[in-house]
Formats: structure tokens, C-alpha cells, sequence
């Protein structure tokens, strides 16, 4: 008996396999494995899709690809679909960087979305255009940035909790703009929310999306750069990493901390300027569609890169699109699809995992007991 | 072996091709015909169902293949349904049909985009007014369906009062509404006005979610009706909450968008619904048939476009389906009306006039006289409801503008 468990405590001390934190892996090792992850992925999801289905997988992943690009001006709704992710991700970046856990995105996002609504309706006909989307544009941009920064005083000054603080006011921002949606509402009272005709973001080139697009890709390359290079890129991640390391070497903690909350959610009331005077020209709760919370998967998924969460952001999108495409063509329940979703997106964070760490085979029991 | 063949080939070629001739029969090339339909959600949800329902049944009644029909499901009301009736557009879709309220604005934006494509839409209020030539909308004379559907109510409250289960004055129904506007007002009343016409005593309760789809504040609202002892709930919302809560407390149920008895058997009396199918084979025909689509489209009982289901003899009181059939044989005579203002009073008085918002706009001006001949003419003046008087009876717990 007593052998019995000292064999037990052994297997247990000494698995067969154990983890170990990986050196940076060169790049096209790095890759390989995310490679070999989403090909993974897709026979796992090829084997359920027959399972439950009994549908060709390959064919259902053209379906995917035409739903996501097939055509022009789905390429356009991808892009378009991306750039608004992207920012709302870009948003998020410099909180989580700095281990500010901002999960308020969607509500800063709608506060922006309301200032520019109120704009678009009080001053649409009254002024220029041009000047009624420059005055709304600021307007997102503050009101985005004081709901952002709210939690981050309270934060600083009291230290309450920045991850309850920032969801409640989700709830604040969602409700606000419930009530003046039903305000606004046209007809009175049927919750739908009257269309903004005045100080809508014009057409580029005869295209509907390329401001917004080309916005978000201006955005992208600052934060890149600001992140990377300048001296407050270089506070957030001091910051992010030791607080204590930080206020040693005299970095100012609070100050870095309200700061970038600004910026966290002014860009957020960007990504609502972006979807209310550029593409939905009517504000609901619902019009930030949840960005807020997706933005944070993409934003870790690139590891706080905004040049690699071009790539997330599109990731996620294209797989968003090409799953309502194969609800459309199979007529089958959008939980299908989602199903597939999930499966790739696990798979994906799961490389990360193999990234980042690798699986080692024991060595002899012997040699390890010397 | 080789004449034999090419014989063969022939005779099926020409069978084949007479066969398609008689099929087309000179119109539209059929095979070439396509629908999109893009709906708020899925099956899930009471309302998306009764339409995906009709479509299937409309389109599969005038033999359009699988790849004829395109279903777009769970498009939200933003600028996704822009995208989507585009899309539907540049499939090579003939018509493109939205059923949700909010999607009006972006369909629009469609038809004016795409002036050989029909935009048709359920329930909205626009096209009378904007005059798009490709921009429709559609709705029924549902509350004439409601009106049935709460003599039902009305019956089974004389029941219980029969029954010595409740006092006349008990004869407290509620209802769970989800916005306070036109479309949802129309509804209760007719509701309760079919419930008075058999059981005068009868009042009413209201309580509005703010919600078309939300299945927990539908669930509460009507638990918040039966905790102020209404004996009798309906609603207006597109959940299974408010039914579900009924099943839960033993109450009986007057639905909406069609049967929940399998899920509520010992509740579920009727349901009224529209049935969209008539609608559908409509403007799938007139495409079809090169014929114009009517801007404004609404038809009741006769044109099968409002339905009840069958009534739940377990639960309904006796002698509701032969009412209900005497009813409806009257409103079709025209014999009754269902805002005939000699059955209700607002602040204690009889309406002679009204000015009602048909034309929609952002002001919300009154426009249109709608009392003529004792009673008010509701979906005559455009096809979505627009009566939104507060009647006296009916209490408003809450309300949601």
C-alpha cells in the first residue's frame, strides 16, 4: 500500500509530460504552429459539419469565402466592418497594455455615437455640413473621453475597481441611449430611431465606407507609433508591467493612468462618431453591436500590435460574415455557424498557447531523481 | 442503337420544352425569378416564424426551387439591412422583402439604389408618402383578428364568472405591450373591445417592455399583471415570456403570431396572426406577371392575410369558436365595426372626431380626419395601424415612448 503511493506521488511529481515556457520562437516557427492550428481547426470543423449536417465541409468553406468576399461591395462591408472593430480595439489597446482592465468599450462607444446623434439633430440644417461633422466629431471625441476617463479617476483617487467601474457605465451609456431613442423615436413611441439626415459622413471616390476606413487606418498607424515610440507609449508599459517599477523610476502613475483613459475613450467615441455619421445614420442601443467586448479578444489576439490586430480585427469579422452566409445558403440556424466560429476562434487562441509554451517529454524517472 | 438514341433525345427535348412552355405560359422566364427575404431574427422568435413560415409556404405554393428563395435571417436594423437588401440585390434577387419595422429607413436607402428591384416591407408607413415607384409596404387588418381573439377572452371571463371564480368587477385581463405607440395600441384595444362586446364589466391592464424580443421583461411584465390579479393575459411582443408565465401560473393565454399550445396546453385559448402568405404570392405574381405593387398594401379575412388559429377547446369557454365565426361573418358584412365609437368612451365621453398621424414625420403632425360614419377607420388611410386613443377601461401601468 505503501508502495502503491509512493509510485502515485511519484507520477505526480515527475509527470510524463510536463510544460515549459518557451524562448521567443523564431517567426516562421511561430507561424507554423498558428498555421498548422487553423488547419486543425478546420478539419475539427469539417468532421462536425458532416456529423450534424452531412453538408461537404470544403464547399461550406467557399461559402464562407463568397459570403465574406465574394462580391465587391461585400469586400467593401468587410473592410468597412473591420476598420470600425479595429478602432474600437485600438481603443482598448493602451488600457490593456497598461493592465487597465477597460471593459466599457461599448458604453463609451455609444456616448460618442449619442453626442454625435445630438449634433446631427439639433444643428443638422442649421449649419454647413462640413462644419456640423467637424463639431459632432469633437463631440464624440469628448463625450467619449469623460466616460472613459470617470472610472479612471476614481481609480486614481480612491482606487475602487477599474473592471466593475467600467462595466456599470456600460449599463449607464446603454440606458441613456435607450431613452433617447424612444425620445427621438419616429413614429412617437415605436422605439425606432429617426433616421439623421443632416452632417452624415459623405462619399470618397463615389465610396460610402472609404472615410471610415481611411480614419481607422490613419488611427492604426498613430498608435503605432505612439505606442512604440514615443515616451508615453514607453510609461504605458512600465506602468502595465510593475506599477512599483514604474513610480520608482519616476514615472507619475495617476497621471499616466487618467491620460490614457482619455485616449482609450475618446477613441472609443470615435468608433461611435465612425458608426453613426458614417454608416448607420441612426443611434440604438444595439448599434455598437457588442464591438466593445469583441475588441478586447482582438486586441489580445495581436498582443496589443495594432499592426497585427489589422489582422485579428479582420480575422474576426471574415469569419463573422462568412457564418451569416452559411446560415443564408444551408438555411441553417445562425447557432451552426456560430458553432464553426467558435471552433476556429479556440483553436487560434489555443496556438498562442503552443507559442508560448512548450510540451516536454519527461526524461527517465532515474535521471531525473539524480 | 444510334438512331434509336438520338430519337429519344429528340422526344425528350421536345416534351421538355412544351412542358416549360405551358409552365411560363408567355410570362417572365420563371427559372430565372428570385426572392430575398431578410428577417429580424429566426425561428426563435414568435414573430420572425410566422413570416418565415408564410414564405416557405408562398414560395413552395408557386413552385419556386430551393435556389429561387434566399432567407436572411437575424439582420439587425441598422446599416446591416442596407448591406443585406443590396446583397439580396446583386444575387439577382426580383423582390427583396424586410419584416421588421426598423429596417424601413434602410430599405429605402436599397430601393432608391436599385430601381428594377422591388422593396417590399411589413408593417411600415413610409412608401404612401416618400412615392418610391420600387418601395412598398404591407400590413394587415389585424385588429380585426384581435377583436376575435378577444371575444375569446370575453367568453372565457364570463365563464369564471358564470362559475362564481371571480365577480364581474374581478374581470381584470392584462395585456403586455412593447412600445406605447400606434401598432401596439390599436392592438389592445381591438383585444379589449372584442372582450366588452360579450362581457361588459371587463377592464384592462397594460404593462409595455420597451422591447420587441426580450423574453425575461415579457415574463416579468406578465407576472407583474398576475400579482395585481388579472385573470386573463395577452400580448403584443414577439417572446414566449408572457405565455410561458400564464403556463407557470395556470392563467389562461390569448396569443399572438400564432399557436403556442404546444408549449402552453393547459393555458393557450386562441391566437390571432397575420398570414403573410396571401402577401407573398401577391407581389411574387405581380413580378412575375409584369403587373404594378400597390405602395400600400392591406387585406383582412377575406384574403386569408388575418388568421386565427383553432381554438383550445380545453381551455376556451363553450360556444367561442361559433362566436368568434359569427363575428367575423359580421365585420366581413361590414355590420360591425370594431372602433364603432358607440362601444367605447374617452374621458368619459363619445368621440365624434379625431385627427390622426397617418403621414409620418418627425414633428408627428395630425393629418387625417379618421371618424367618418360612427366609426374609426383604422388601416384605410394607410395599411399600418394608426389608432392611438386611450380608451376608458384600459389602464396603462407604465408606458414606453
Amino acid at each position: 500500500m505503501g508502495k502503491l503511493n509512493n509510485c502515485m506521488i511519484k507520477a505526480f511529481c515527475n509527470p510524463p509530460v510536463h510544460i515549459a515556457k518557451r524562448d521567443t520562437l523564431v517567426w516562421w516557427k511561430a507561424w507554423g504552429i498558428r498555421t498548422i492550428s487553423v488547419l486543425l481547426a478546420l478539419v475539427v470543423c469539417g468532421i462536425i459539419t458532416i456529423a450534424l449536417t452531412g453538408i461537404n465541409p470544403i464547399n461550406l468553406y467557399v461559402t464562407m469565402f463568397e459570403g465574406a468576399v465574394g462580391t465587391p461591395r461585400l469586400v467593401w462591408n468587410l473592410l468597412q466592418n473591420t476598420a470600425i472593430l479595429l478602432c474600437v480595439s485600438l481603443a482598448v489597446t493602451p488600457a490593456f497594455k497598461m493592465r487597465f482592465w477597460n471593459i466599457g468599450a461599448e458604453g463609451q462607444i455609444l456616448i460618442g455615437g449619442l453626442a454625435t446623434a445630438v449634433c446631427m439633430i439639433f444643428l443638422g440644417g442649421k449649419i454647413p455640413s462640413a462644419l456640423l461633422i467637424l463639431i459632432s466629431f469633437v463631440a464624440s471625441i469628448v463625450a467619449g473621453a469623460i466616460w472613459g476617463v470617470f472610472p479612471a479617476y476614481f481609480k486614481t483617487r480612491f482606487n475602487s475597481n477599474e473592471t466593475l467601474f467600467t462595466l456599470m457605465m456600460n449599463y449607464i451609456a446603454i440606458q441613456l441611449v435607450a431613452y433617447f431613442t424612444l425620445e427621438w423615436s419616429v413614429p412617437k413611441g415605436s422605439g425606432t430611431p429617426r433616421t439623421l439626415e443632416y452632417g452624415q459622413l459623405p462619399m470618397l471616390f463615389s465610396q460610402k465606407y472609404l472615410i471610415n476606413i481611411l480614419i481607422v487606418v490613419l488611427l492604426t498607424v498613430i498608435m503605432y507609433i505612439y505606442l512604440k515610440y514615443s515616451k508615453h507609449g514607453y510609461e504605458i508599459s512600465v506602468v502595465g508591467e510593475s506599477e512599483n517599477t514604474a513610480k520608482y523610476i519616476g514615472i507619475n502613475v495617476k497621471e499616466v493612468v487618467l491620460r490614457t483613459m482619455l485616449i482609450s475613450g475618446a477613441i472609443c467615441g470615435i468608433a461611435g462618431f465612425l458608426l453613426v455619421a458614417g454608416t448607420d445614420h441612426s443611434l440604438k442601443s444595439d448599434t455598437s453591436g457588442g464591438r466593445g467586448f469583441t475588441a478586447i479578444m482582438v486586441s489580445w489576439l495581436a498582443k496589443f500590435n495594432p499592426i497585427f490586430m489589422v489582422l485579428t480585427s479582420l480575422l474576426i469579422v471574415f469569419l463573422e460574415k462568412g457564418a451569416s452566409k452559411i446560415s443564408e445558403v444551408y438555411r441553417l440556424n445562425s447557432s451552426f455557424s456560430d458553432i464553426i466560429t467558435g471552433i476556429i476562434i479556440f483553436f487560434i487562441i489555443g496556438a498562442e498557447f503552443f507559442v508560448n509554451y512548450a510540451i516536454k517529454i519527461s526524461k527517465k524517472e532515474k535521471e531525473a531523481n539524480v | 442503337m444510334k438512331k434509336l438514341f438520338s430519337f429519344l433525345l429528340a422526344a425528350v427535348m421536345l416534351v421538355a420544352s412544351v412542358s416549360m412552355l405551358t409552365a411560363c405560359g408567355g410570362e417572365k422566364a420563371d427559372a430565372d425569378f428570385k426572392i430575398g427575404f431578410i428577417f429580424l431574427h429566426d425561428e426563435n422568435s414568435t414573430y420572425d416564424k410566422n413570416f418565415l413560415d408564410a414564405a416557405e409556404a408562398a414560395t413552395k405554393e408557386l413552385g419556386l426551387s430551393a435556389d429561387q428563395v434566399i432567407f436572411k435571417t437575424n439582420v439587425p436594423e441598422g446599416n446591416e439591412c442596407y448591406e443585406s437588401a443590396a446583397d439580396l440585390a446583386d444575387q439577382g434577387c426580383d423582390i427583396v422583402f424586410a419584416n421588421s419595422f426598423g429596417h424601413e429607413p434602410y430599405m429605402l436607402k436599397a430601393a432608391k439604389e436599385f430601381p428594377e428591384v422591388e422593396f417590399c416591407h411589413a408593417t411600415g408607413t413610409t412608401a404612401h408618402t416618400e412615392k418610391v415607384a420600387n418601395f412598398h409596404n404591407a400590413f394587415a387588418s389585424i385588429y380585426e383578428g384581435r377583436y376575435l381573439a378577444g371575444i375569446a377572452a370575453g367568453m372565457k371571463l364570463n365563464e369564471m364568472i358564470e362559475a362564481g371564480k371571480i365577480t364581474a368587477d374581478q374581470a381584470k385581463m392584462g395585456y403586455v405591450g412593447a412600445y406605447t405607440y400606434a401598432e401596439v395600441i390599436s392592438g389592445y384595444t381591438s383585444f379589449y373591445l372584442g372582450a366588452k362586446s360579450v362581457c361588459p364589466s371587463v377592464t384592462m391592464e397594460v404593462q409595455f417592455t420597451g422591447s420587441w424580443y426580450d423574453e425575461a421583461l415579457e415574463k416579468e411584465a406578465a407576472t407583474k399583471l398576475l400579482s395585481n390579479n388579472c385573470v386573463l393575459i395577452s400580448q403584443h411582443a414577439d417572446s414566449m415570456g408572457a405565455p410561458t408565465a400564464c403556463e407557470n401560473a395556470g392563467v389562461p393565454n390569448v396569443s399572438y403570431n400564432g399557436s403556442t399550445q404546444s408549449a402552453c396546453p393547459n393555458t393557450f385559448i386562441v391566437s390571432s396572426r397575420i398570414d403573410w402568405a396571401p402577401y407573398f404570392k401577391y407581389i411574387i405574381n405581380a413580378v412575375k406577371n409584369d403587373e404594378e405593387i400597390v405602395y400600400d398594401w392591406c387585406e383582412g379575412f377575406e384574403a386569408g392575410s388575418v388568421a386565427l388559429t383553432d381554438v383550445n377547446e380545453a381551455v376556451a369557454a363553450a360556444g367561442t369558436k361559433e362566436a368568434i365565426e359569427e363575428a367575423k361573418a359580421k365585420l366581413i358584412a361590414g355590420e360591425i365595426h370594431v372602433f364603432d365609437t358607440n362601444n367605447f368612451t374617452v374621458e368619459g365621453k363619445k368621440l365624434d372626431s379625431y385627427l390622426a398621424d397617418v403621414d409620418t414625420d418627425a414633428d408627428y403632425q395630425k393629418d387625417t380626419e379618421a371618424i367618418k360614419d360612427g366609426y374609426f377607420h383604422e388601416s384605410e388611410y394607410r395599411s399600418a395601424p394608426y389608432f392611438d386613443i386611450q380608451i376608458d377601461g384600459i389602464t396603462l401601468l407604465n408606458s414606453m415612448f
